[in-house]
């Protein structure tokens, strides 16, 4: 499959004469193959506006190279600009037009036909309301009209960058579905994020990132493949049996957290060997369950194995705090 | 093409360049309307009315004259001291000659077009200049502070050449409003000549006189909405330039005028803004030195004088848009957008 998005070795380095300089990137990688939904993830701070905007050429990079659709940016901007629909970074608009308004000067700077702006406005649920000033508008209309204005170029490659923050969940769930559809009819579509239960429903493959480094890439399966923990459940058919088990498993080496109806055991790299230790005890299984990571445990033992410098690691450990020891995704949103 | 167009759709649609335009178009409806009534035409009436005046206060002078001698001499024959109000020699008070009394004075004032209507020119410069600078800066002011620069650039990757279109439209509009302005101001004045004063010796060279001034007014609105425009651009925000241009008349200019003025430099002026302003709109401004004295050959006092010439205003001017411009088109191509 053609890369419809390359970056190779990307940096950034922002200098501010009060705070120093901060490397923003340092060295990313990222690459989005055509047709995918793709999540790119990080924790605040991590890069990826940075990643977007620069690959966008608002911003200039101090080294590196990326492509997108083919083409060298930021030099073939202006060609690519064109197939390219983007939001970065909860978007902002004249406040004193209506959405139609600013639409409608979006499509004519870009030579988009006139009819488009009602299509994307119906397609975001923005129909009604977009006579009325931007000014009035929630955050979450802004929002959809953010992704209206990106869909206006009925755009090869979409680009959103926190599309969901300050959405509802119905919003939420109906723009998963947009994207979807989207996807379906041919679109690549890149989302960045920081929740991960939703990404992980949606996205066909992810680039997390940390500290300006990308520390995990690939399909969504193959990443929470590579990084599972070797987690199991075990059921005996007796519960009583379970201290012996514990004993037995504890002596092998084996590390065991007790439940009251099961047990689960960390570090263990085959099943069979449980089950054949068990046997030898005359302890029976009924049930042996590799269990699987999900997305945000992955993405939370990633980026906090990074180097972190001390105020990225309190940020990281508060995340971690509530985050952990719920397998299985999770409600929420991409962005709320 | 596309882009010019939308961005004069945009500067159009935009409220604050609605009021403001229709704000200055009624400030210079009211400087017309204002001349207008302030004015009348001068006929036999006017003529025989100011030499009645012309004559009533010759009288009045007489007698003042008169009962002063008499209060001179009484305070004279009474030996009360003289405390200075009066002349050693009371016949010395006398009134003034009556052909000093002109008639002319007592005549209302009227609307000479041929000797008028160039300064009227600038006031319609100044009121029009102050709106394409306050409509410019917040044109892409508003533009920078609320993003929609940035929703605009992952459209037009091509920053100077949104930058420019930018300010093609914002000149195409102020022109828009200026020539048409232009148009009802010499049409305004010429009525007002007409109706309240004279319209008389307008030969082709006066027209063309008038329609040169007429036209440096314009370029003098041009370059303040330009300038305008790039200020706010280099500050990314409409107050920057607003507030950078008070700044720059209350403390650089009035300072500098007190300080020049306190350390006595000669034709301080010259280092004013608006005197360039105003010697590009009249094409020469004298500047005249008080302190010195150049004996004529009827042994008065002449200052030293010091002219500025249009000329020099419009070296001023074309540097001044260039070095501001430029500074705007290089941040532009140069900075982060966040
Ligand atoms: N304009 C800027 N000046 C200085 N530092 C910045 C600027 N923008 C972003 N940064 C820093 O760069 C890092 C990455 O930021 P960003 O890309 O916005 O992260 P996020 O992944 O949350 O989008 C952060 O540490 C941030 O503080
Ligand atoms: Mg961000």
């Amino acid at each position: 499959m053609p890369a419809v998005l390359e970056i190779e070795g990307l940096r950034k380095t922002y200098k501010s004469r009060r705070r120093g300089t901060r490397n923003a990137l340092d060295g990313f990688d990222m690459r989005v193959d055509a047709g995918q939904v793709h999540g790119f993830l990080g924790p605040n701070g991590s890069g990826k506006t940075t990643t977007l905007r620069t690959l966008l050429g608002l911003i200039r990079p101090d080294g590196g190279r990326m492509a997108l659709l083919g083409h060298e940016v930021p030099g073939a901007l202006p060609t690519v600009a064109g197939q390219v629909g983007a939001i970065v970074e909860s978007p902002q608009f004249f406040p004193h037009f209506s959405a139609r308004d600013t639409l409608s000067l979006l499509a004519g700077a870009g030579e988009v036909p006139a009819a488009r702006v009602d299509e994307v406005l119906e397609l975001v649920g923005l129909r009604d309301r977009a006579g009325e000033r931007v000014k009035t508008y929630s955050l979450g209309m802004k929002q959809r009209l953010a992704v209206a204005s990106a869909l206006l170029k009925n755009p090869k490659l979409l680009i959103l960058d926190e599309p969901a923050n300050g959405l509802d969940p119905g919003g939420i769930r109906e723009m998963r579905t947009l994207m979807r559809t989207l996807a379906e009819s041919g679109m690549t579509v890149v989302l960045s994020s920081h929740i991960l239960g939703e990404i992980q429903l949606i996205c066909d493959s992810v680039t997390i990132i940390s500290l300006g480094r990308r520390v995990a890439f690939g399909p969504v399966d193959e990443v929470l493949a590579q990084h599972s923990s070797g987690a199991v459940r075990v059921r005996l058919e007796a519960v009583s049996d379970l201290p012996a088990a514990t004993d037995a498993l504890t002596r092998a080496g084996v590390r065991v957290t007790g439940h009251p109806d099961h047990l689960m055991l960390a570090g263990v790299d085959k099943p069979a060997t449980v089950t054949r230790l068990l046997a030898e005890n005359n302890l029976y299984v009924s049930e042996l369950a590799p269990v699987a990571v999900d997305l945000e445990s992955v993405f939370l033992e990633l980026t906090a194995t990074a180097p972190v410098p001390g105020q990225h690691r309190q940020v990281d450990e508060s995340t971690k705090v509530g985050g952990t020891g719920q397998p299985g995704p999770t409600g929420g949103g991409w962005g709320a | 093409m596309s882009l010019y167009r939308t961005e004069l759709r945009r500067l159009a649609k935009r409220r604050f360049t609605r009021y403001m335009s229709l704000l200055g178009l009624l400030v210079l409806a009211a400087v017309v309307i204002g001349v207008f009534f302030t004015n009348e035409k001068i006929g036999a009436d006017q003529l025989a009315r100011a030499e009645r005046q012309a004559e009533q206060n010759y009288q009045e002078q007489v007698t003042w004259a008169k009962e002063a001698r008499a209060s001179c001499e009484q305070a004279k024959s009474a030996g009360t001291a003289n405390d200075g109000r009066y002349p050693e020699d009371c016949s010395v008070i006398t009134p003034p000659p009556r052909d000093q009394i002109q008639a002319e004075w007592f005549l209302p004032s009227t609307f000479n077009f041929r000797e008028t209507f160039a300064e009227t020119l600038i006031p319609f410069a100044a009121i029009l200049a102050l709106v394409g600078f306050v409509v410019g800066a917040s044109f892409i002011g508003a533009e920078w502070s609320t993003g929609g620069m940035m929703n605009l650039l992952l459209w037009r990757p091509k920053r100077l050449t949104v930058l420019l279109t930018k300010l093609a439209a914002l000149l195409t509009g102020i022109l828009a409003v200026t020539l048409p302005a232009a148009v009802l101001w010499f049409a305004g004045f010429w009525a007002v000549a007409s109706f309240r004063g004279s319209t008389e010796k307008m030969t082709s060279g006066v027209w063309q006189s008038f329609a040169l001034t007429g036209l440096r007014g314009v370029v003098l609105v041009l370059v303040l909405t330009t300038v305008g425009f790039a200020l706010a651009s280099l500050g990314r925000h409409t107050a920057m330039a607003l507030g950078g241009v008070v700044a720059v008349m209350v403390v650089g200019q009035f300072g500098l005028g007190i300080l020049l003025s306190m350390a006595s430099v000669r034709f301080a002026e010259a280092w004013l803004l608006p005197t360039y302003a105003l010697a590009w709109m009249t094409k020469k401004v004298t500047l005249q030195d008080w302190n010195s004295c150049n004996a004529n050959y009827s042994g008065e006092c002449e200052p030293n004088t010091f002219d500025i010439t249009w000329q020099q205003s419009s070296v001023l001017l074309s540097v001044g848009v260039v070095v501001i411009l430029g500074a705007a088109l290089w941040a532009m191509r140069r900075r982060d957008i966040s």
